[in-house]
Formats: structure tokens, sequence, C-alpha cells
């Protein structure tokens, strides 16, 4: 080893320099590219989009510590009236195999369209959210993530104990008391896989199909709060947080369908 | 061709024959047939190409067992090439003992007929699954030609254990539940009572949970009811106290299932929990910084579900 050493450093060195040479320059608005050579017209067509922090604002981590599981959250800066209030907030990440993410719907009474979840991020990318109020108009809030994480990959650890409680959910309130005529934040938790099917079954002569959640419905006493729409950028154990305005005691319900067709249904009494 | 021309490709031609000479693998025999590399403690990067984890070899009578080939198709090479330098004895079974691009990455070299490869029941799967993002990374990040060939699953699975005859010499392997991966193998040579934990065990590089906090400590408490004069560790020095050895390790993922559980118990979210994690060990590991959080991401998540 001992004579190796310094043409290993030479190779080194030369490999570097002809990186230097070849390495392309990334060229303004490059990370725009995948967005505006057809994700955009794919999810939103032709409508204009204003990109500001006004209406809406994502957070995500510049540095995501475990690609299976990003944090990311959406505040709403504008308050849920009857007049005018954020009615969808669609979640896109540009480089991942399926960019579409997620779409969370709200109601005015949900009183603050606030929602929180985590993401598989499988690359350097732009997360993207967009918001669309009632008055139709669309605004974006976006964050660029650089998921690294070493040796982990984005599919999650240890999911056959998630498929053990498949379908298994519960919410968790905020002190976990009720406060009454005022936003609540609430977060459902879901045991599920959320997994995607297999992309190279030559490798293991295996096929396994995509098993993921993609209907949510929450509901307190009867009357919608929160629905979405999921793919397999969401998390094994899907994990959202959002708020609702209870007026009176009573019962959280959520309500799920997976891609298999797989419903689950659960309920929790809450109290102030 | 111009005169720059020219020197540029006489620049190549010796820094091919000279990377060709660099690339003798270092190997300590730690007992008697059993040969290990020590990897060094750092990131995967373009630099070392991934090349970061122990691997080696054990030599029998009859056959060579392969544990490890490595973070790139190079190494594994260059792991051959060290078999066929220190014994006449084929290589009859190549171990992966999980799913990690540092142990798998250098199968393709040894991939001929007589040899059969080796795995955890699930590694197949596991393989499967992280394939695509594992290929799109190492030609991000590692420069090490990577390619789906490369990815080799097992012909053979351990269930739950299997004994590999090596003529003379018997390795017991024990599939392990979700740990260090949700595709662990341990392997322990019945000859020189030696242990060879791969990333069950971490030496000096902070451990990394990619498959079940919880599980792990389940897994090592066995592990450390076993008898063995020495064990190897996947990343760190091979150790002759066992199971004292593994007390950092221990330690550390015990105090982090209590912050954990306590994080979640407190009813914080996956953001706090992150900032709030605790440092105080950080002193006791390298590359703390780049893999601790990660582990309290992993840990806060699957905490979530331990509680009713």
């Amino acid at each position: 080893m001992k004579i190796s050493q310094y043409p290993r450093l030479f190779g080194l060195l030369l490999a570097g320099v002809l990186a230097a040479i070849a390495a392309p320059v990334p060229a303004a608005g490059e990370e725009e590219a995948a967005w505006n050579g057809g994700l955009k017209q794919k999810y939103f067509a032709d409508q204009p989009i204003e990109e500001s922090n006004a209406v809406i604002e994502l957070t995500a981590p510049y540095r995501a510590e475990d690609p299976a599981l990003v944090p990311v959250s959406v505040t709403a800066k504008i308050p849920q009236t009857a007049d005018r209030y954020i009615k969808t907030i669609t979640l896109v990440i540009d480089n991942n195999p399926t960019p579409f993410a997620a779409a969370f719907h709200f109601t005015p009474d949900s009183g603050k369209a606030d929602v929180a979840m985590r993401l598989r991020v499988n690359s350097y990318t732009h997360v993207r959210a967009i918001a669309e109020t009632s008055d139709g108009k669309l605004t974006m809030s976006k964050a660029f993530v650089k998921a690294s994480g070493g040796c982990s990959a984005p599919i999650g650890a240890d999911l056959e104990a998630a498929m053990a409680r498949l379908g298994k959910m519960k919410f968790k309130l905020d002190g976990d008391k009720l406060a009454l005529q005022q936003p609540n934040l609430t977060q459902l938790l879901i045991s599920h896989p959320n997994i995607t099917g297999m992309q190279m079954d030559q490798i293991s002569r295996l096929v396994k199909p995509a098993h993921f959640v993609q209907d949510v419905k929450v509901s307190f006493n009867g009357k919608p709060i929160m629905t979405a729409q999921t793919d397999i950028a969401v998390s094994a154990g899907p994990n959202f947080r959002f708020y609702f305005v209870p007026q009176q005691p009573g019962e959280l319900k959520a309500e799920i369908k997976d891609n298999t067709g797989q419903s689950f249904a659960y309920a929790q009494a809450v109290t102030p | 061709m111009s005169r720059s021309l020219a020197g540029v490709a006489m620049v190549l031609a010796v820094a091919a024959a000279s990377l060709q000479e660099a690339s003798a693998l270092e190997l300590k025999e730690i007992a008697a047939g059993i040969f290990v590399h020590q990897g060094l403690h750092e990131l995967p990067d373009a630099h070392n190409h991934g090349e970061i984890a122990n691997i080696g070899f054990v030599v029998g009578s009859r056959c060579v067992a392969v544990i490890d080939t490595g973070g790139s198709p190079e190494q594994g090479r260059e792991l051959k090439a060290a078999v066929e330098r220190t014994t006449r004895v084929p290589v009859c079974y190549v171990v992966n003992t999980h799913v990690h691009p540092d142990h798998i990455y250098g199968n393709r070299a040894f991939r001929q007929p007589g040899v059969t490869f080796v795995g955890h029941r699930k590694l197949a799967q596991a393989m499967a699954v992280r394939a695509p993002f594992y290929l799109e990374k190492a030609q991000r990040e590692l420069n090490n030609g990577l390619t789906r060939d490369d990815f080799i699953p097992p012909d053979q699975t351990v269930q739950d254990r299997l004994e590999l005859d090596l003529g003379g010499r018997r390795l017991i392997l024990t599939a392990h539940g979700p740990a260090h991966t949700d595709t662990d193998l341990s392997l322990f040579d019945d000859q020189t009572q030696i242990l060879w934990l791969a990333d069950l065990l971490f030496e000096g590089h902070v451990p990394v949970v990619d498959g079940s906090l919880s599980g792990w400590l389940k897994e090592l408490e066995k592990l450390r009811s076993v008898q063995a004069k020495r064990a190897i560790p996947g990343h760190g020095p091979v150790v002759s106290d066992w199971p004292a050895a593994a007390d950092a390790e221990l330690h550390y993922l015990t105090r982090l299932r209590e912050e954990v559980r306590g994080l979640v118990k407190q009813g914080k979210t996956l953001e706090q929990a992150l900032e709030q994690a605790s440092r105080s060990s950080r002193g006791d590991w390298q590359l703390f910084d780049e893999f601790h959080k990660r582990n309290v991401s992993s840990g806060f998540a699957e905490a979530e579900w331990e509680e009713p």
C-alpha cells in the first residue's frame, strides 16, 4: 500500500481535473426545468400561478436527514372566511418518480388551512405547495430539498410492522384537549406501509404490487373538515396535522381507502 | 493529434497504469483463515467511491466464503484479487450481510458458476425496492460506475439459521429481525469462535438505525450472550472484548430510545424532535452530525406506534 499512495492521489487529482472540465455548469433556472418542462402543465394546465408566500408558506428542511421521512409543513397566511378561503393545497415534488404527493381540501370550517405531513424525497429537488383559493386563484410557495441520509433509501424502515398494524389509526390533539370555537390542531396517524411497487423485478424475480393510501377523509360530528388525495410520496405511516373548529364536543372520524380498494375507518371521542 | 492532446493521452495512460497498481486491498488475517479489510469512517462520496465498510473473507479447506463485497464494483474486483493472492481455494459463497450499498456493490466481481450468493430472506425484496434510488444516487454522488447489473440478489436465503460448510470449519449464519436494517445477518465461525456482526455492531462510527431501534436493542441483547473470542463490526476495528465492546452502541441506542419515547409522550412533532434532540453523546462518535438526526427521525416515527 505504501507505494500506491502517490499514484492513487495522482489518480484522484487527475479525476478531479477531468471532472472540473467535464462537469456541466448548472444553468440558471435548471432547477425549474422539470416544472416548466411539463409538470406545471400536467397538473395545472394553462392556469396562471403566482409565486409568493402571501397566501401559504411551505417549510421544508434544506438538508433532509432521512429521505424516507421529510417533514414538510404548509402555513396559511389568510384566514378561512366564508368570503375567501383556501380550498385546496397541492404538494408536488419535482424530481420524484411520481411528482404528485398529495392534495388537501379545506372548508371555511377548517379554521386555518395549515397542513403538515412527512414525505419521501428521492433526490435534490424543489418541493412545491400550490394553494387554490375560493376565488379560483393559484399561489405557489416552494422550497429546495437535498435528500441525504447516507445509506438509507426513501422507503422507510420495518414496513412489516406497519403492515401488521395495517389500517390502525389514531388522533392526537394538541394538549390532548378540545378547545371549543377556535381552531384546534390535530394529528392523524395511519399505520400503512404506503409502498410503491417494485420497479426492478428482474433483480428479485419477485412481484410486489404498489400499496398506498389514496383517499383520506376526516370529519367531526359527521361534518367533513379535511379531505385529501395522497400518493406514494407520502411516507410510510402517513401522518397529517391540520386544524378544525369544534362548536361542541364530539367525535373525530377518519376514513381512508388505499389503492387496493381496502377501506379503514376510525373514530375517537374528543372533549374539552 | 495536437501536441497538447497527445500529452493528455499520455497522462491518462500513466494514470490508468498507476490506478491499477493502486488497487491492492489491504486485509488483515485477524484469526486463522479470517481476513478483514477495515474501512474508513467517511461518508460515501465521489473520492472514496463508497468504499467505507469492513469487508473480507473466510478460508476453509474446500471453500472460501466472501463476507460483503464492498462499496463499488472496483472494490469487489480488488477483493476478488486479494482472495486469489491469498489462497487457491475457490470462492463458493458470497454472503451479503444486509442491503446497504457499502456492503453489496462489489457483488458482480464474484458472479460465476459455482458461486452461491447468500442473504437474508428479505434481501432480494429490499434490493429490488431500493435499487432505482441507490442507482441514481451512486451515479450522482459516488462516481463508481455502478449499473443495475451490480445488484445481485441471493441464490440462497437464510430464513432463521443456515450453516455453510467451508471444509474444516462451519459458518453459522443467523437472520435477524429488523435492527440496523430489516435484512441483517450475523455469522459465527465455529473454528475460531469469531462473531462477524457487520453493521449490527458499530465501533467509532455512530450507529445508523435503518431498520428498527427497538428491534436492534432486542437483537443486540441476544447477540451479547454469544460466547465469542472476537467480534467484527461493519465499521471500525475488530474487537476482542465481546460483549463489552458493544457497550457504547448499547448505551447510544438505549438513550436514543428513551429520548424519542419521551418526545412522543410530550406530544412533540417530528420537527420539534429533530430540533430538540440531545447532542450529548456527540463527543463519543464519529459522523454524529451526519447520522444522529436521522436516527432521531426514524426512532421517533417508530415510538409513535409503541404507545397505545
